[in-house]
């Protein structure tokens, strides 16, 4: 019988959530590398049992963990994430000049195709590759070169490359999301990159057409039309049906369109879900209500789902790493809020409960869809 | 034999729960004992000193014989006490945060 495996990141530590194909009984296993900052884990498309997690503190930086077990048993790989060449200089938040400084890995990747390349996208914000399992990593320098390089700048969680999307049918072509530079598009399997931001209003920029400093919070696409993205911005929820030649706002109803997360059905390309957050100064939902909206139009027309969450008192968040998609049919949905609660809907987001309510604060949510 | 005490984190890392043995050095100096530590214990390169300029991390600090030698110059021979195992190298994670 099918079953689904939940890779959570959290604030202290790792935990894996298997349940099989009901989703009804869970088996909870953590905390792994308890006290550490997990940032992200992500299994390998090719061979589900190959994890990676990005695993750091404050005090002794990065480490990667990787898992060719499904999860049972963790061997540490590389950690050292050297920038191509001398880095240069990006903008700080004052407007100065500030040298890219290696913090952390925000978001793993694995490739679609080869079970051995993984990518990793760090803070400051630059896209790492690894050919070789984790085992040593390579920059995809032609990413931070670009000639607007200098004028990043980092939003207030840092200059952090936080979203990776690889073309299904075509790996020369991937889009990666910095905050607060935006979104950038490879077509050469990340030699050169181009900002993709045109449509992109950010109410902070004198210049409404400008090219980079749009703070985008995560985009995603169904694989089985990857040229259709959706985006949640700082503010406004975006789509582009071309690669991301162009965007323009689905945010629709939606009681706000500020947010972090966003992800689209695995089988319903026009289904898309959010969570939308009161402000940019409040990081909690509107009214107290904890509310994922659901659109099953590709935008504009959006609906609250509200059974099973919190309808008052709620004020927790949900960060942009945070919300995931099974496979199954009918399709699951999860996400994990910065209370420590991880909330599953076996049915498209009907309806939801609660798997665990008191992790440490949730950072990110992968779901694997089991044979 | 020189013993190195390392912080929980980086105990739980390498797999240790007490200090961790190296051999013996003829002088062994700051800088010594962390090259055959990172030598011995590769997942500790970047957690303790960062690659490539091998600088202290920020939040790290050294201590033997109940002395904070973490400004010490590298090169600087340890205590004599270090050096026989007497006396242990500690690398401690400095209390920062509240």
């Amino acid at each position: 019988m099918s079953g689904v495996r939940l890779l959570v990141g959290t604030r202290k530590g790792a935990f894996v959530l298997t349940s099989d194909g009901t989703r009804d009984d869970w088996n909870v296993e953590g905390p792994l590398f308890a006290g550490w900052e997990i940032y992200h884990l992500n299994g390998s498309p090719v061979d589900q049992d190959r994890l990676y997690a990005s695993q750091s503190t404050g005090w002794h930086g990065q480490v990667v963990q990787r898992s060719d077990d499904g999860g049972k048993t963790w061997e540490p790989v590389g950690n050292e994430f050297a920038y191509d060449g001398i880095p240069g200089t990006h903008q700080w938040y004052d407007g100065t000049q500030h040298p890219w400084e290696f913090a952390r890995v925000w978001h793993l990747e694995p490739s679609l195709t080869d079970r051995d390349t993984v990518f990793a996208g760090v803070e400051d914000a630059a896209l790492f590759r690894s050919v070789d399992a984790g085992r040593t990593w390579q920059e995809l320098s032609g990413l931070r070169d670009h000639r607007t390089g200098d004028q990043w700048q980092p939003g207030a969680g840092g200059l952090c490359l936080h979203t990776i999307l690889i073309h299904p049918d075509d790996s020369a072509r991937m889009f990666v999301a910095i905050s607060a530079a935006g979104a950038f598009r490879t077509d050469d399997g990340g030699e050169t990159w181009r900002p993709i931001n045109r449509g992109l209003r950010s109410g902070e920029l004198p210049d409404e057409d400008k090219e980079v400093g749009h703070c985008v919070h995560r985009i995603a696409m169904n694989p089985s039309r990857p040229d259709v993205l959706f985006m949640q911005k700082h503010w406004d929820v975006m789509r582009s049906d071309d690669g991301g030649e162009s965007w323009h706002e689905v945010s629709g109803n939606l009681p706000s369109d500020f947010g972090f997360p966003i992800a689209v059905h695995a089988r319903e390309p026009d289904t898309v879900y959010v969570v939308p957050i009161k402000s940019d100064s409040e990081h909690v939902p509107p009214e107290g209500k904890l509310r994922v909206y659901r659109s099953r139009t590709g935008g504009n027309e959006w609906e609250p789902l509200t059974d099973g969450l919190p309808q008052s008192h709620c004020y927790v968040n949900v960060l942009r790493d945070a919300m995931a998609v099974d496979g199954l049919d009918p399709g699951g949905v999860y996400f994990g809020t910065t209370g420590g609660q991880i909330y599953a809907s076996p049915d498209g987001g009907d309806r939801w409960t609660a798997i665990v309510r008191d992790l440490p604060a949730v950072l990110s949510v992968e779901a694997q869809t089991l044979p | 034999m020189i013993r190195v005490v390392l912080p929980q984190h980086l105990r739980t890392l390498v797999g240790v729960d007490g200090a961790v043995t190296l051999d013996a050095q003829e002088r062994p100096t700051q800088r010594t004992v962390l090259d055959a530590l990172e030598a011995s214990y590769p997942v500790l390169r970047g957690t303790i000193r960062d690659h490539g300029t091998a600088e202290r991390r920020a939040f790290i600090r050294f201590f033997a014989c109940g002395r904070d030698i973490t400004l010490d110059p590298a090169d600087d021979p340890l205590p004599e006490e270090v050096a026989s195992g007497a006396e242990p190298f500690r690398v401690v994670g400095a209390m920062a945060g509240g």
